[in-house]
């Protein structure tokens, strides 16, 4: 029984499993967050310039 | 530099805390100040930064300022846990790891630098980590407990903003951006000897060395009052100077006379009720003052 226990690992609670999915969202949505951001500066900053490079 | 055992978080299971308790390491009231103000700063300088990129801008200094929260949450939560203020703050109330707010803390402040240093400039990245260090290490680590002129000094690091902002768009400290600093840095001090006049019994728990605890209500009242007037003066220097106009002046005067008038009434109303009233309304009113001041210079800044 005790062995059946330790293989099972920890057993999260259904609050706890509830709390990690909200974190794990938010998380995913900070994220694309910010590589939105930082695609919008970059375009921002260089503007045309993007395409402006040597092969 | 674990200060475990202060506090309730040691069962507390890494990684179980709620989004909202990250959010509110954050202090989202004193965050919406620090943008409102840094909006200000960046309205007002008239530089040639892409709208977008004074958006970015403020972002960056926003998430710097919630990173200072948390690395100040995370160093005091053995004081907030003594102050009914304070006492359901995520770290004290025992639902997160002190750990994991350093660990949020530190993050943040490293992210919101390297990207304003990214989408402005030097000085002004250098400014917000500066501020960052200023709060977090001076102000909560050294100052906080050590003396009574702990939110003077400290102020300097709510002051900050609009200069950051200022220096995203310009690249430079215009003297414009000092006298916002100044008037911020001026109007701290009344600000929170009022709100310690009315928690006087809180901080002596906590052991922090608050002005009315240490040179007693009589000296807090008067230091209020000389503040309140100095920063009445410093208020209208943006019209005396030529930055701000006519209107500005005007009201900015008109809003200081009512500042110095609700400090006089901390001043002459030491005992009972009465004093805890007048304590109540200048701290509320030290508020709604900053707000409108800061309001009328971003609407002339906009349609200057």
């Amino acid at each position: 029984m005790a062995a059946a226990k330790r293989k099972k690992g920890i057993v999260l609670t259904e609050q706890q499993q509830r709390t990690r999915r909200a974190r794990s969202i938010a998380l995913a949505l900070v994220l694309a967050g910010f590589a939105i951001l930082f695609y919008l500066v970059t375009i921002v900053k260089l503007g045309p310039g993007i395409f402006n490079r040597s092969i | 530099m674990s200060r475990a055992g202060a506090t309730r978080s040691a069962e507390v299971l890494p990684g179980f805390s709620d989004v909202a308790d990250y959010f509110a390491l954050l202090k989202p009231r004193v965050m919406s100040l620090v943008v409102f103000t840094a909006l200000v700063g960046l309205v007002r300088a008239h530089g040639d930064l892409h709208p977008f990129l004074g958006f970015a801008a403020l972002l960056c200094i926003a998430i710097g300022a919630g990173a200072s929260g948390a690395l100040n949450m995370w160093w005091d939560a053995d004081i907030d846990l003594r102050m009914g203020r304070t006492r359901t703050r995520p770290i004290p109330a025992g639902r997160m790891p002190e750990g994991e707010a350093l660990a949020f803390g530190i993050a943040l402040s490293v992210a919101s630098v390297a990207m304003l240093l990214l989408f402005t400039n030097f000085l002004a990245a250098g400014l917000l980590a500066f501020t960052i260090f200023f709060y977090a290490v001076i102000y909560t680590m050294w100052l906080k407990r050590w003396t009574a002129q702990n939110i003077v000094i400290g102020g300097a690091a709510g002051a900050f903003p609009p200069m950051i902002a200022w220096a995203a768009a310009t690249g430079s400290i215009g003297l414009e951006s000092v006298i916002l600093f100044l008037i911020i840095f001026f109007w701290t001090p009344p600000h929170f000897w009022a709100l310690a006049l009315l928690r006087k019994d809180d901080y002596a728990r906590a052991n922090v060395p608050m002005l009315p605890n240490v040179a007693g209500e009589h000296e807090t009242r008067k230091q209020i009052l000389i503040y309140s007037v100095i920063m009445a003066v410093i208020g209208v220097l943006p019209t005396a100077l030529g930055f701000a106009g006519l209107i500005y002046g005007v009201i900015s005067g008109v809003l200081g006379l009512i500042f110095v008038a609700f400090a006089c009434d901390v001043w002459r109303k030491e005992r009972g009720a009465a004093a805890q009233q007048a304590a109540k309304h200048l701290f509320a009113y030290s508020i709604l003052y900053l707000f409108l001041l800061f309001t009328v210079l971003l609407v002339e800044g906009m349609y200057k």
